[in-house]
């Protein structure tokens, strides 16, 4: 087990290196000159050439690639050309709401998704089984930023319920601690700040949560479906046990373990959404940052975010790999 | 492997058994989704003849018009520059599926040349594809697109180029898990021994033997196309602005959501039904073709 993940980790470090050196040539191949966009117009070319020097810009192609990736592999992503700090704390600032907001967006996909589908395995061809099926269906089908703009529209708009911008009211947060602002909140017992907060998240969650309810209620109904036919349920049976209790003890345990596979396999889908989500609802993550650096092209910026993205897309895969065996003993590396 | 294998040869007795049971429901899904999808590829491909106004008309006396209703002059009402919403819609039918319906077809190809090519070969050959399907599947999806149009530029053509880029990865994976078992199949080893060449025996005997399970794949990549499309447009990355697709409606509505809900109302609608109807479709024939795709929850 622990030779195979060294393997896999050794295999992980190439395909890292190609994917740095794809981002990097694809960023700087693009059209649109950095100096231009920050300095404006008017700026006269010795400026530009002073400010070349400055970000490096001046020298060849491969030796910035260089420079680069010796730098990265410190965790030093340069400086962004925007905020004039290090990437790298650019983006942690703004990464713990990203988190923040998929792990709700986990939150609700799972706590509807789950029932639902348990529900609508159990009873196959039945009007909960229909109505689960179509809400799937709906879930997969929907664009998650038309449905952020439709719950805005509905809930915010016509019936003025919840905000729809941003992670809190402004002044009602305690000081900041880690970042993550629910968490911070109800470590400082900051009750209406915890309030607002989740009042503020709950939108945006459901946004980005909605395409994987779709497909995890698709999952767990479908496994749940394999499941009900072994011979063990039909034993359960035969002992006397309650439906309730052979679905919700005997299927139900059996049946998650494509459901945990798919949560862990969507999250790299939720990342990517959390970019388009983020931006219609104006929240301060890592996913509208990098529309704000792809469009002042920052380079570093941008090159940093999609690295942290990368990075976590494959450590999550890693992850879900190595929890297969421990979710399922009888799988064995 | 074993399921791959009976996928293409047994589904034939399958089909027997499957048939009777899954009949009702399937004939359901396949007809809801084929009417919808079929609805908006007549209405792509008439679209500009039945459109009552020009989609990049402004009007300026007409301004923001709510809708009007069926039978009014603006039935779906006008844009903040007065352009009617249901002749915008009608074109952008037309570009939204001609990049998905291009998308898939690239995508398709590749994959399944590249996949078989893979699986029919082993060795080198294999190794490199792998890595290559590998490093790309390492992207979270839409990132890789948004990185590309942001180096390539607003356009129709590096749209569809952005989209292929990781869109040709799962027909590959599964292509060439089926040829690897059919590449031992008794009709390849006949086919070898009366002296058929490798590409004759990848583009008569196997490449036909994987129509099926790429159809079913070939559904899903176009609703995930469409949707993709649709958000890179909204981010502003995808087609260009003055080309009216369901993205560019709805990024163009953004700031007017509080003031005017056709604007987004429409366009939105238009795409979230387009993809139900792909989904169904692509449902109705995953259940047809492999009812194990079905019971397993693959996701392909």
């Amino acid at each position: 087990m622990t030779s195979y993940l060294f393997q896999r980790l050794a295999g992980t470090l190439p395909v890292l290196l190609l994917i740095s050196f794809l981002v990097f040539s694809l960023i700087h191949a693009a059209p649109g000159d950095p100096t231009l966009l920050l300095l404006g117009e008017e700026t006269n070319a010795a400026e530009i050439a002073r400010a070349k020097e400055r970000w490096g810009l001046d020298q060849p192609l491969y030796v910035q690639y260089l420079k680069f990736l010796r730098a990265a592999a410190a965790g030093d992503f340069g400086k962004s050309f925007k905020y004039a700090e290090p990437v790298i704390n650019v983006i942690k600032t703004r990464l713990p709401a990203t988190i923040e907001l998929a792990v709700f967006a986990i939150i609700i996909a799972s706590l509807l998704a789950i029932p639902l589908g348990v529900w609508a395995g159990a009873k196959p061809n039945s009007w909960i089984d229909n109505l689960g099926t179509t809400f799937g269906l709906f879930g997969i089908s929907m664009p998650s930023f038309w449905l952020a703009i439709m719950l805005i529209l509905l809930l915010a708009g016509v019936l003025n319920l919840l905000p729809t911008s941003g992670r809190s009211t402004y002044g009602i947060a305690g000081p900041e601690q880690t970042g993550f602002y629910l968490f911070d909140s109800v470590v400082q017992k900051n009750w209406p700040a915890v309030w607002d907060g989740l009042t503020h998240i709950f939108l945006p969650a459901l946004a980005l949560g909605m395409n994987m309810l779709g497909i995890l209620m698709r999952v767990t109904r479908s496994s749940i479906l394999e499941v009900m036919n072994e011979d063990y349920i039909q034993t359960a049976r035969a002992k006397g046990l309650r439906e309730k209790n052979v679905v919700w003890r005997h299927v139900t345990s059996n049946a998650l373990i494509p459901v945990i596979t798919v949560v862990g396999l969507e999250l790299g889908t939720l990342l990517s959404g959390s970019i388009i989500v983020e931006t219609v609802f104006a929240w301060p993550g890592s996913g509208s940052l990098l529309i704000t650096a792809l469009n002042a092209r920052d380079y570093p910026l941008v090159t940093g975010i999609v690295m942290t993205y990368t990075l976590a897309f494959v450590a999550i895969n890693l992850i879900i790999d190595g929890l297969y065996a421990v979710v399922d003993p009888r799988i064995r590396y | 492997m074993v399921f791959m294998q009976s996928l293409t040869l047994e589904s034939a007795t399958e089909k027997s058994v499957v048939w009777p049971r899954l009949l009702p429901r399937l004939h359901v899904k396949a007809f809801t989704g084929g009417v919808i999808v079929l609805v908006f590829i007549v209405i792509g491909i008439i679209g500009p003849s039945i459109a009552p106004f020009d989609p990049n008309k402004q009007e300026l006396t007409a301004m923001m018009k709510p809708p009007a209703g069926i039978g009014a002059s603006h039935s779906l009402g006008t844009d903040n520059l007065g352009r009617d919403i249901l002749s915008r819609i009608i074109h952008g039918s037309r570009v939204s599926l001609l990049v998905a319906f291009a998308v898939v077809f690239v995508s398709g190809f590749i994959g399944i040349a590249l996949g078989a090519i893979s699986g029919y070969f082993g060795g080198k050959v294999d190794f490199l594809i792998q890595k290559l399907v590998e490093v790309i599947w390492a992207f979270p999806p839409l990132l890789l697109g948004i990185t590309i149009m942001a180096f390539l530029g607003q356009g129709l053509f590096n749209l569809i180029l952005a989209l292929v880029v990781q869109r040709w990865i799962p027909y590959c994976r599964v292509v060439r898990g089926q040829t690897l078992s059919l590449r031992n199949r008794d009709f390849v080893t006949a086919a070898q021994c009366l002296g058929a060449s490798n590409r004759q025996i990848i583009t008569r005997h196997i490449i036909p033997n994987l129509i099926q399970t790429s159809l079913v794949i070939g559904t899903f990549a176009m609703a995930s196309s469409i949707i993709a499309e649709a958000s890179l447009s909204f981010l502003g990355v995808g087609v260009p602005p003055e080309i009216p697709t369901w993205g560019t409606m709805l990024a163009d509505a953004r700031i007017y959501i509080s003031t005017a809900w056709w604007l987004p109302l429409f366009p939105g609608l238009c795409i979230f039904v387009t993809v139900l109807g792909i989904n169904l479709l692509g449902d109705a024939l995953r259940d047809l073709l492999d009812p194990r795709l079905k019971r397993t929850g693959a996701k392909i």
